[in-house]
């Protein structure tokens, strides 16, 4: 039988619409091959610029203080001072292009591996730890940085960016909306609601995954049979690329273009990034349980931190000297942190009733006034 | 304008629409968003008319996502909005369970206080409508464990009007249950705050004073327990009905005062009453009246097993007699 176009029973709803400006390039976007020299993003399918030579040296700047501060953390775990770290070394491309892309209006939702994204925001350092460290939730105040609290339940942030970006688009801010998810944070349903959301308010939310290839344990194999996490976007109508994401400057270039897109109302755009954590999920972790010596190493030759130093040595915008004085600017930086973390803070169990709701239940209040009861008894005794 | 026009008969279903309403009309960053909300109404029609009235941006027709519509009204709270949520039937709320306990509950209290989450989620909760599965669950208890949450109970047209609006004001996120075989009940409703002041979001009501036995009771099972007491004065037992309107926080200073008196209380509800509402009453009441107790406190309620088909509904939801056969079991202890 088959049914004709002109039967008028069944109308199909299916349009014919092009998705090749929805497309990622074929091959991750690189603009510095791994020696750091200049490459065409020649199979790109938009055009990528070439960030400043001075953009690209505050980049470098922030990833080497951010892997100094990076591996101070995890020697803070081994020294009781932090409970525990999830390092990003390795990502350091990742964690500071995106943020040193965004405006002052801009928001950034940030998950719990976004330690050096948010010494990178500006935030202090001590504030950024006092999570792992087991003092607060989140250590600093979101509203002041623009900074939602890092999400642990993964995803969930993802929602959250499209209803933030879709309140800047309505009260007519200028705003965009950074969410960090990693690969495996891409099976959540989360992460199908958030785009989904975004994209049909149109909202402006650059979702950036961080593909290092391992969700703790499992790899990207087991995670996913999309051919690669940018082609998630496609379905919903997302503007999506793929980016080395290791390569600081195609990161910043990729992320220039994804946040022109949002701010001239076209909606989300989605980056996948592909880069690799050099250590294992947290310090309580061992990698070597579930990958080999010889893939770490592989991505040594990868780094995203000496790539872009060779690039900026070879253009003479860094020399010895620069290097040796970001380097020891790194150094005070992690003495300074060092310090400060093994300054105890004094914790007051009484401030765990304040905050509970913005007006206090009689319910807190009774449980608060208990304890209270009892602490003071326990002076007394 | 006189007193008298300031009073109508409304549903229970109207009173929310029209409180909705007046939130919309006194604060601009109040906005709707659920499935369905807009251009139908709700499927309950609670939503009816706002749409037309106040455009798309503020009554948002949303993908079909419970997550997503919780998480995104986290966002919009972010920059200044107090989202109302629609979620459209009780055992839809699932999928969002993740966004209300991690993030709606908790974002206030993680953030130190720099956040606040001014939403409602507005959920028609309950049976009794011969609904097949996933359309009848009283899950009220999972919220009203969870710190973070207020959680609400409405059961009648005036407390349907008011309370909503309190809630909406709350800058806390309050979860907001409306006993949908209660919609079509009618009320007369005073609309004039000067006239007759609401009562405060969480106090709760001595809906029929007596002397006998305290019925505990909120939502649906609040007028269950008046046609109880009805009943029981013809045979001469005076029960006062306690409507607690709010069960996280709970107004035990009413409750205590209520139990103290009559010496003897039982609680109703149509969720299982393991772990129920009624179990926490049941604790707290022993702790605080226990000089005053005549009997145990009983437990009224859904039995411990997943929600029947529909055609079960009469024998699993607490009706008239499992309630007065608890009332005589307590006046005979």
């Amino acid at each position: 039988m088959g049914l004709s176009s002109d039967d008028g029973v069944m109308q199909s709803t299916a349009r014919q619409v092009g998705v090749e400006h929805l497309l990622p390039s074929p091959e991750p976007v690189r603009l510095l091959d791994e020696h750091g020299t200049q490459v065409l993003p020649s199979s790109a399918r938009r055009d990528y610029v070439m960030p400043t030579p001075e953009r690209l040296r505050a980049v470098w700047r922030a990833m080497v203080i951010g892997r100094r501060l990076d591996a101070q953390s995890t020697a803070l775990t081994k020294q009781g001072r932090l409970a525990v770290y999830p390092s990003a070394r390795g990502q350091e491309a990742c964690q500071v292009a995106p943020v040193l892309s965004l405006g002052p209006g801009d928001w950034l939702f940030p998950t719990y591996r976004e330690s050096m994204a948010l010494f990178t925001r500006g935030i202090d350092e001590v504030e950024v730890l006092s999570l792992l460290r087991g003092d607060r939730h989140c250590g600093y105040d979101p509203m002041r940085h623009r900074t939602a609290a890092q999400c642990t339940p993964l995803a969930t942030q993802l929602p959250h960016a499209a209803g933030a970006a879709y309140g800047m688009k309505r009260r007519g801010e200028d705003g965009v909306a950074l969410a960090f998810v990693g690969d495996g944070g891409t099976s959540e349903g989360d992460f199908h609601e958030g785009l989904n959301f975004a994209a049909v308010f149109g909202a402006p939310v650059v979702f950036f995954v961080q593909n290092n290839n391992y969700a703790i344990s499992v790899p990207l194999s087991k995670q996913t049979k999309a051919p690669s996490l940018a082609y998630k976007g496609i379905g919903y109508g997302i503007s999506s690329e793929q980016v080395d994401g290791n390569d600081a400057a195609a990161v910043l270039s990729v992320m220039d273009v994804a946040l022109a897109h949002c701010r001239s109302g076209n909606g989300p755009f989605l980056i996948e990034a592909h880069t690799y954590r050099m250590e294992a999920h947290t310090n309580a972790d061992d990698a070597t349980r579930y990958r080999t010596g010889e893939e770490v190493s592989t991505w040594i030759s990868r780094d995203p931190v000496t790539r872009l130093e060779a690039w900026l040595r070879e253009r003479g915008v860094i020399d010895d000297e620069t290097v040796a004085a970001v380097q020891a600017e790194a150094e005070e930086q992690a003495a300074s942190l060092r310090d400060r973390m093994h300054d105890d803070a004094t914790l007051r169990p009484m401030s765990l009733f304040d905050n509970v709701f913005a007006t206090p239940t009689p319910q807190v209040r009774a449980a608060e006034a208990m304890v209270r009861a009892e602490s003071e008894a326990g002076e007394q005794a | 304008m006189s007193a008298m026009t300031s009073v109508q008969r409304l549903t229970l279903a109207k009173g929310l629409n029209q409180g909705l309403r007046k939130a919309m009309e006194d604060d601009p960053k109040v906005v709707l968003m659920g499935e369905d909300v807009g251009k139908l109404g709700g499927v309950f029609r609670i939503t009816e008319g706002l749409q037309k009235d106040f455009g798309e941006d503020r009554v948002i027709d949303t993908p079909l996502a419970e997550s997503g519509i919780v998480g995104t009204a986290v966002g919009l709270a972010l920059r200044g909005y107090r989202p109302v949520v629609e979620i459209q039937f009780d055992g839809f709320i699932y999928p969002a369970f993740d966004q209300i306990v991690s993030q709606v509950a908790k974002l206030h209290a993680r953030s130190l206080g720099h956040l606040k989450l001014p939403m409602v989620i507005r959920v028609p909760f309950g049976g009794g409508i011969g609904a097949v599965e996933h359309h009848s669950e009283s899950n009220e208890a999972y919220f009203a464990h969870t710190a973070g949450l207020r959680v609400v109970a409405v059961s009648d047209p005036a407390d349907a009007y008011w309370m909503i609006q309190q809630a909406i004001r709350s800058d806390d996120p309050v979860m907001f249950y409306e006993p949908k075989r209660r919609y079509h009940e009618r009320a007369e409703v005073e609309l004039d705050e000067a006239a007759e002041a609401p009562l405060p979001l969480h106090r709760a009501r001595v809906t029929r004073e007596g002397t006998d036995v305290t019925l505990l009771a909120y939502g649906p099972t609040v007028k269950t327990c008046l046609q109880a007491a009805e009943a029981a004065a013809a045979e001469g037992k005076s029960l006062e009905v306690v409507d607690l309107r709010s069960l996280s926080p709970l107004d035990l200073d009413t409750i205590t005062t209520s139990v103290k008196k009559t010496g003897r209380a039982v609680t109703v509800h149509e969720a299982a009453t393991f772990l129920g509402m009624g179990a926490e009453l049941a604790a707290l009441v022993q702790r605080e009246c226990f000089h005053h107790l005549e009997a145990p406190v009983l437990r009224v309620g859904g039995y411990n097993i997943p929600y029947p088909p529909s055609r079960f509904e009469e024998e699993f939801l607490p009706g008239l007699d499992r309630v007065l056969d608890a009332v005589d079991e307590s006046l005979a202890y």
